[in-house]
This record gives C-alpha cells, sequence and structure tokens, in this order.
C-alpha cells in the first residue's frame, strides 16, 4: 500500500497518533534515564544532576553478574535455536515425511501457551531428574521456547525461495554438503538472522520462564530487578539499565543507517 | 510392463535418508523431551497430592481439580479474564491504526518504526514497567503536574488497580498485536480497496465492509498473542496492582514457589491450556495461520 | 548426424503414489542431435528430463547415459546439465560467479576458471555483465546467464526444461535460433523439453510427442507433422480435422472410409481390416472445395465464416452432423460465400489414417515402423 491519496490533515493525524504511540512506549524509559542522572535516591522527584549511581552501578558486582548471566544465556540458547531452528525449516521444508504435522504441533505450543505453564512444566521435569537447576537449565528452557520462533521466521524465508535453485547447484557438480554451505544457507542469512535477532530479544526479555527455571546462584538481570522490586529499585539499575538502552539504540541506529546508506546506493 | 526394476541399494537410501534425518532429528527430540514430556508429566501431577514436606505423591485423585471451584479462585479467573478481554481491546483500538500508518508508510520509515517499535523490548519489561511507577505514583509525575496546575489537591491513587494492571499489560503486549496486523495489510491487495470506492463505497463504509473483514485474522492473530499471556504475566499484577489484582498467573506462580503445591498448580495451569486449545482453534476454524502467530 | 546413442530410457516408469506419470518409456537419444520432448503440461516430459539429470528417480527401468546406467548416480555424478525452466540462478552471486560454479566445484584452478567463464559469457554475448546481479538482468540476459552456467562443464548432454517459457514472443523467436546456432556450435547433445509445438517444429531434429505419460511418436519434424501417428499427435502439432469411420479397404491400396457424413477416400497402409473403426487426420491446408462431388467423396459442408490471415484464407465450414471443420486456401483463390454449400475432398495421400480404439498399442508399432526412417531408433 502506498501513501498516495492521504490528505495533508490524514497525515498530521497519522503523524500524531504515531508519536502518542511512541510516547506511550518510550515514557518509562525516559524516566529510567531520567532517574539514572538523579542525586535523590528515591525514584521519585528529580533533585539534582550526578553521575554517582554509575559508579555505584560499576561497584556492584551482583547487578554486573546478573547481567553477565542474562548475556551468557541469551547468547547460548540463540546459538542452540538457531541451529536446531534453522536445520528443522529447511528439513521440514524440503522433505515431506511422516510425524511432519505432530512436530509441527509442538513447535506451535510453546508460541501460544501461556508462558508460566511452560515454566512449571519445565521446571517439574527438571526436579524430576534431579537436574540442578542454574544457567544451564535456563539456557535449555530459553533455547525450548526460541526454537519455534527461529523455525517460523526462517522458514517465512524459505517460502519466497525457488527449490530449482539447490537443483541446479547440485546438477553442476555440488554435493549435498556443498549446497548446504554455499547456495542454502547462504539465501536464508536473513530470515536467521531474524530469527536469531528475535530468539535473544526473548531471551534478555523473559522473566516468567527464568523465574521457574534458574537457580540461587545464576540470577539474571530480569531476576535481579523483580527481586529488587519490593525494597525499591536503586538507581544504580536505572544507570545499568540507561547503558544497555543507549547500546542498543546505538546498535539500531547504526545499522538502519547503513541500510538507507546501502539502499539509496543501489 | 516394467522391464527391470531400478536397483536402489540399501547404501543408498540411507545416504538418501541421511540430509533429512540430520536436520529433523533434533528438533524432533528437543521439542518432545521438553515440551511434550513436560506437558504430559504437568498432567500427571495435576491429578497427584503432596505430603507433609511437599512432596508429590503419586496417587490419583481429582481433588486438585475439585479446589479449582473455591469461590475466591472464581473470582480471580473472572478478574483474570476481565484484564485480559480488556487489555487485548485496547490493544486492538491503539495497534490497529498503528499498523495501517506503518504499513502505509514508505519501505524505509517502514523498518524505522519497526525497528523502535522493539527496540524497548531490549530494555527488561520489569524496568520499563517500574518506570510507569515513577510516572503514575502518588508522587509521580502526572500527580505532580496535575497537583501543580491545582487541578487535584489530592494525589489519584492510578497505581495498584485494574487500571494500572491492564495498562501495564498494554505496554508489554502491544507490538504483539501491531506485528500480525502490520503483516496482513502489508498483503492486502490495494486494488481490492479501489474497487470498494469505485464502487461507490464511503471511506466508513469501505473500512466496515472491506478492509476490517480482509484484515481481521491479523486482529484475531493479535488478540492470542496478547489475551493469553495477559492471563499469566503475574509479574505485570505484581508490579502495577499491588496486592490488589491476582491473575491466574499469579495462583499458579505461588503454587510452585511459595505455597510448594505443585499438583495444584499443574491443575490450575491445565486450565490455561484448555482456554489456549478453545481460543487456537478457534482461530484456526476461522481460517487463521498457526505460522502467522509466530512469525514476526 | 551421428548415430550413437547417448542417453537410453528403457522401460522407464515413474509413479508418484498412485499417480503413474511416465509410463513404459523407451527412448534412444543420439549423440550431437536437438530432441523435443514435446506435450501439454502434465504429459510426464519434465518428469522423463529430470530423472535423466537425476533429480527424480524411476519406479523402474533403466536410464543408460553414455552406455552406463545412472541410477546409483547423484545429480552432482552425472555429465549431464540441465537449463532450469525458472533459470535458477544463485541470486547471492554475480554473473560470473554463477557461471563459474561449476567450475570451482571440480576444483578447476583460478586462471583457468577465468578464461573459460569469459568464453562462455562471449559465447552468449554477455561480456561486460560479470559482475551484475541476477536482480539486475532482463529475462533474456538471466537466460543466457542459465545456459553458459550449464555448458561451462562441457556436458555431453545438456537438458532444457521450457527455457524460453517466461520470456516474451519476440524474445523468444530470437533465442529459438540463438539456441539452435548454439546447439550446432557446440555439437553437444540438447534435450529439450517443452509444449510449444511451433518451437519443437523450428528447433528440433527430432521431437518426441508426449501424451499422458506414453510416448506416442518420435520423429523427424517433417514427418511428425505429415503423418502423426496418433490422434493426439494430429490434434496437437498443427490443426487438423479428424474423422470417425469404418474401413473399407479398396483395390489398389486405397480405403474408403464410411463417415457419419459419407463417404471419403484416403491411401491406406497396410493392416486395416474391412468395418474396422478408423480416423482420419486432414490438415486444414489439404482440405480442398470442390465445385461438384469428386469421385469417392461424399463429403458436403456450410460456409460458417471465411477469414483472412494473410497469405491465405481459412473457412470455418459445418458438416452435416454438425461437426466443424477448418479448410484454409491461398488468398486470392476463389472460394465459396458464407453460407453456401459446397463439396469437399482431398488427395487420398494427404489423409492420415489411424486406428481408433488402439492408440496405445498403435504408437508402439508406429515407433517400430519408423526404425526405417530413423535407424537408430530401432535399439
Amino acid at each position: 500500500m502506498a501513501t498516495q491519496g492521504q490528505t495533508p490533515g490524514a497525515r498530521v493525524r497519522n503523524t500524531v497518533f504515531s508519536a502518542l504511540v511512541y510516547a506511550f512506549l518510550y515514557a518509562p524509559i525516559a524516566v529510567i534515564v531520567l532517574f539514572s542522572f538523579n542525586t535523590s535516591r528515591r525514584n521519585i522527584v528529580f533533585e539534582g544532576f550526578t553521575l554517582d549511581w554509575y559508579g555505584v552501578m560499576a561497584g556492584n558486582t551482583q547487578l554486573i553478574d546478573s547481567l553477565v548471566n542474562t548475556l551468557i544465556v541469551a547468547s547460548c540458547s540463540t546459538l542452540l535455536s538457531v541451529i536446531i531452528g534453522s536445520l528443522a525449516a529447511i528439513g521440514m521444508y524440503r522433505y515431506r515425511f511422516r510425524g511432519r504435522s505432530a512436530i509441527d504441533a509442538l513447535l506451535y505450543i510453546p508460541v501460544v501457551i501461556p508462558e508460566v505453564v511452560l515454566g512449571i512444566a519445565l521446571l517439574s521435569v527438571f526436579s524430576f531428574v534431579n537436574m540442578p537447576l542454574g544457567l544451564l537449565s535456563m539456557i535449555i528452557a530459553h533455547a525450548t521456547f526460541s526454537i519455534p520462533f527461529v523455525v517460523f521466521t526462517v522458514r517465512a524465508r524459505l517460502s519466497g525461495f525457488d527449490s530449482s535453485t539447490e537443483e541446479a547447484a547440485m546438477d553442476l557438480g555440488a554435493n549435498r554438503l556443498q549446497v548446504f554451505r554455499r547456495i542454502t544457507v547462504p539465501l536464508i542469512a536473513p530470515g536467521i538472522g531474524a530469527g536469531a535477532m528475535l530468539a535473544f530479544t526473548l531471551s534478555i526479555d523473559d522473566i516468567i520462564i527464568s523465574f521457574f527455571t534458574t537457580g540461587a546462584t545464576s540470577m539474571t538481570f530480569p531476576l535481579k530487578v523483580m527481586e529488587m522490586v519490593r525494597s525499591g529499585v536503586s538507581p544504580d539499575v536505572y544507570a545499568l539499565s540507561t547503558i544497555i538502552i543507549l547500546v542498543t539504540f546505538a546498535v539500531v541506529v547504526t545499522t538502519q543507517a547503513v541500510r538507507y546508506r546501502r539502499e539509496k546506493g543501489q | 510392463m516394467a522391464s527391470r526394476s531400478a536397483p536402489t541399494s540399501l547404501r543408498k537410501r540411507i545416504r538418501r535418508k541421511t540430509p533429512l534425518l540430520t536436520m529433523v532429528s533434533p528438533v524432533t527430540v528437543w521439542m518432545v523431551i521438553l515440551i511434550a514430556v513436560p506437558l504430559a508429566y504437568v498432567l500427571l501431577i495435576s491429578f497427584c497430592s503432596t505430603d507433609e514436606s511437599h512432596h508429590i505423591v503419586f496417587a490419583f485423585s481429582v481433588q486438585n481439580y475439585v479446589k479449582l471451584f473455591d469461590p475466591t479462585l472464581l473470582s480471580i479467573y473472572g478478574n483474570s479474564l476481565l484484564i485480559a478481554g480488556l487489555s487485548c481491546l485496547i490493544s486492538i483500538l491503539v495497534g490497529y491504526p498503528f499498523a495501517t500508518i506503518m504499513a502505509n508508510s514508505s519501505p524505509f520509515k517502514r523498518t524505522l518504526m519497526m525497528a523502535f517499535l522493539m527496540l524497548p523490548f531490549w530494555t527488561n519489561s520489569l524496568i520499563r514497567l517500574y518506570g510507569w511507577r515513577s510516572i503514575l505514583g502518588s508522587n509521580g509525575f502526572i500527580n505532580s503536574v496535575l497537583q501543580e496546575l491545582g487541578l487535584i489537591t489530592q494525589p489519584l491513587e492510578l497505581l495498584y488497580n485494574h487500571f494500572a494492571v491492564v495498562l501495564g499489560m498494554v505496554y508489554v503486549l502491544l507490538p504483539f498485536m501491531v506485528l500480525p496486523i502490520y503483516t496482513v495489510i502489508l498483503k492486502l491487495d490495494h486494488s481490492l480497496l479501489e474497487a470498494a470506492s469505485d464502487l461507490g463505497a464511503r471511506p466508513a463504509r469501505r473500512f466496515f465492509k472491506v478492509t476490517l473483514p480482509l484484515t481481521s485474522s491479523g486482529i484475531f492473530a493479535g488478540s492470542i498473542m496478547v489475551f493469553i499471556p495477559a492471563l499469566g504475566y503475574f509479574f505485570v499484577s505484581n508490579l502495577m496492582g499491588g496486592g490488589t489484582t491476582q491473575l491466574i498467573g499469579n495462583v499458579i506462580a505461588r503454587q510452585f514457589k511459595e505455597a510448594f503445591n505443585w499438583p495444584f498448580g499443574a491443575a490450575l495451569s491445565i486450565i490455561l491450556i484448555l482456554i489456549t486449545l478453545i481460543l487456537v482453534r478457534a482461530y484456526t476454524k476461522t481460517g487463521g495461520k498457526m505460522d502467522d502467530l509466530g512469525a514476526m | 548426424m551421428s548415430s550413437q546413442a547417448i542417453v537410453e530410457l528403457k522401460g522407464v516408469n515413474k509413479s508418484y503414489g498412485e499417480n503413474h506419470v511416465v509410463k513404459d518409456l523407451n527412448l534412444t537419444i543420439n549423440e550431437g542431435e536437438f530432441l523435443s520432448v514435446l506435450g501439454p503440461s502434465g504429459c510426464g516430459k519434465t518428469t522423463t528430463l529430470r530423472m535423466i539429470a537425476g533429480f527424480e528417480q524411476q519406479t523402474s527401468g533403466t536410464i543408460l547415459v553414455e552406455g552406463e546406467p545412472v541410477e546409483d548416480k547423484e545429480p552432482f555424478e552425472r555429465n549431464v546439465n540441465t537449463v532450469f525452466q525458472s533459470y535458477a540462478l544463485f541470486p547471492h552471486m554475480t554473473v560470473y560467479e554463477n557461471v563459474a560454479f561449476g567450475l570451482k566445484m571440480k576444483r578447476v584452478a583460478r586462471n583457468a576458471i577465468k578464461e573459460r567463464v569469459q568464453e562462455a559469457l562471449t559465447l552468449v554475448q554477455l561480456e561486460g555483465f560479470e559482475k551484475r546481479l541476477p536482480l539486475q538482468l532482463s529475462g533474456g540476459q538471466k537466460q543466457r546467464v542459465a545456459i553458459a552456467r550449464a555448458i561451462i562443464n562441457q556436458p555431453r548432454v545438456l537438458l532444457l526444461d521450457e527455457p524460453l517459457g517466461a520470456l516474451d514472443l519476440k524474445l523468444r523467436k530470437q533465442m529459438q535460433l540463438e539456441l539452435k546456432r548454439l546447439q550446432k556450435r557446440l555439437g553437444i547433445t540438447f534435450v529439450y523439453v517443452t509444449h510449444d509445438q511451433e518451437e519443437a517444429l523450428t528447433m528440433s531434429d527430432r521431437i518426441a510427442v508426449m501424451h499422458e505419460g506414453i510416448l506416442d511418436q518420435l520423429d523427424t519434424p517433417n514427418r511428425i507433422y505429415d503423418f502423426p501417428a496418433t490422434r493426439f499427435v494430429a490434434d496437437f502439432i498443427g490443426e487438423s480435422n479428424i474423422f470417425d469411420g469404418l474401413a473399407e479397404p479398396q483395390e489398389g491400396g486405397t480405403i474408403s472410409v464410411v463417415t457419419e457424413t459419407g463417404r471419403v477416400l484416403c491411401r491406406g497402409t497396410s493392416g486395416f481390416t474391412a468395418g474396422e473403426q478408423v480416423q482420419l487426420s486432414v490438415r486444414p491446408e489439404k482440405l480442398r472445395f470442390a465445385p461438384e462431388p469428386k469421385e469417392g467423396f461424399e463429403l458436403q459442408g456450410t460456409v460458417r465464416e471465411n477469414i483472412f490471415v494473410g497469405t491465405f484464407i481459412k473457412s470455418i465450414l459445418l458438416l452435416s452432423n454438425g461437426q466443424e471443420v477448418a479448410l484454409t486456401s491461398l488468398s486470392g483463390q476463389p472460394i465459396p460465400e458464407v453460407d453456401a454449400c459446397c463439396y469437399l475432398f482431398w488427395e487420398p495421400e494427404d489423409a492420415v489414417i489411424l486406428h481408433a480404439h488402439s492408440q496405445e498399442v498403435w504408437s508402439t508399432i508406429a515407433n517400430v515402423d519408423l526404425s526405417d526412417f530413423t535407424p537408430e531408433a530401432s535399439a
């Protein structure tokens, strides 16, 4: 659909509406950034500017550890889900076999089922087999809910894919492994990238699954925050969040700029 | 008729099957062990009970299911459904126009809008919800402004009620409503709208008679992605509702982490699974595609 | 034309479950020839091609390439290359990388690759396009890249699956000539799958006409046109008027056929018995108007329409049983007015007589018979 035919009035209305939605999405983020520079410990009134909380944060090993844990869990579960999910998407796209729809059904479950159900189900089974709760159990749990998302994104990419390109490669003397490496993977790379991005995002933002599958020594950043909510979140957490916001912001802006330049260049 | 059947050696058959097996077995094994088995196990323990030291006793009983009909629990289900429904409705009212605007933008602006829609997710939901407390609290931003303006003398209670919980839900789940609707609108055949206008449909009529029915699958998909999680997102009600609002998710979480009555928590989870099954079934019956729920 | 067989299909069958798409196919393809496999969609022609390439496995039967059975060979082990209908260019590689792919897979030295890619691109007139991506090419250019890529490994046989299907008419005509020229120059055997009879007639040395999984006829374009072996071939290749009737063999090699609308004559081959149900196929250009009844013909019709088509005029006539027939005559010749009633006839040798109820048997007999004209087909 194109922008043509929009009256100036409609355009203004649309801009105002979008601005309000983004204001809604970013208002609390603005508060976080603002209070990370607040001299008061209570996040209620802005009293004066300070960078102290960034120092406090740097010295708060528990907090830093929780962030490191979050990143470890997110990276490992993303890697796992990308490998398993991409292979599955390709295999299920290319072959028709018995049990295909059963796998499909299993993949839909984590997407639609409430996270709390998945969380307690995994917890129950982990405890049944006496698996210690910690980083590993969290990585496995996160990979479990990420795999379907990777499968679906890669599959969406594959559906616009001419399977005769693979045949052509084989026809020209490439064996199956070469076809996979030189044709299939490069062609679905954007889908894999999007799937990985999604898996990573879901993992670092996850609270509920982590809440059930974490152990005493493997606190992630979200769980750390959850723990602090009762006693009040201290501004050093805001400082850390501000840094995360700035980094992700920078990443998104650069990738978009690069993209824009490349599109313009072509 | 056939002169000689083609010799398919075992070696060759294995060679032909190998790629399929290497690609599909990891996911099969993983999903069976970590989805099918755990859910079956939940169903199993929902019919069990616990001893004094909170260990699960594997003896069949339906007592957990009888307990589900406790009046306090019934009111929690009602509350939970009400909050999920309201969150879903507001998400549609905000998300649909937003998705339309996004789909109508230039491709570059589109990706930019999408990126900034997803960007907040990289900052933890809990912290962002906590940010809302600073805005809505009795000494928070909104109350301060209103008091400064002299519009109110006593601070309004904006937190710790259903309103705050619904706001939190919409805040956390809005993108999951926008994305499926956006995808459907993008795929919408523009000539259908032109045909409708051409046949004399006024904008409002055109919207209700053509656009809305054609994009309803997106709304349905988005509703599933908002409604179901909203039943379980106990951290939202913890943060925004204080102790005032209990969701099914809160009760389940408490059984597993505080009361240590896992069998009863499992029975409660079965309710959520049933609600999910019913909604998803309705979704696919009306022509919804399961892949649309997961492909973002 | 050399008569050495390069590809042989012996009793090849292919079924997908209940669906039997290729039925007992026997086909010998000779070295250096341009063979078209012609038929409507779903006739099994593409499946046949894919079985030769190795993308499909035959259900039964043997395929020999260069005298060796290839059942156990993967596509990448077969010395045949394919040009795909959709081109199947690698979208993430430049033209150069696309063409060089086959050589890279064979681990040819970098310098040699460069030289041979240049050569191939020159051959398809695409010098200077090396750095382009497939996205930046027109349909015709993509087609050329696909051809260059397929011939780079110097295969003995090139399989082409409706390679011109996606091009517009003008470009298609031009590419037809280019392909034919290329084939002569390279001396490679071309197996060309198409549903376009005109394309097959213009380009091929021989045509294999397929229909519902059966090879109806294998012969030169001329003979396929003049002597269709089955009603299907007669109908599919060019235009034909088909008449049903009963055979009455006469003295002197002619057969009189009693149709619903009267008696007609044709030159008979042996093998027709008195009273047998037959079909006659007569090309519109062979059908003639007669001012008065010709001897042996009782065919009468009413002119419905006269359509001017450039160098000739096409008349549509209605026979007394309601059947419509077409007749073409050169412009300038006197023809009856619309609604006029007239007699029709043809030279007996211009009608092709076919057995009506035994097409499958007939197609087998025809293939054997045709070995007189194409000795190499007697394998």
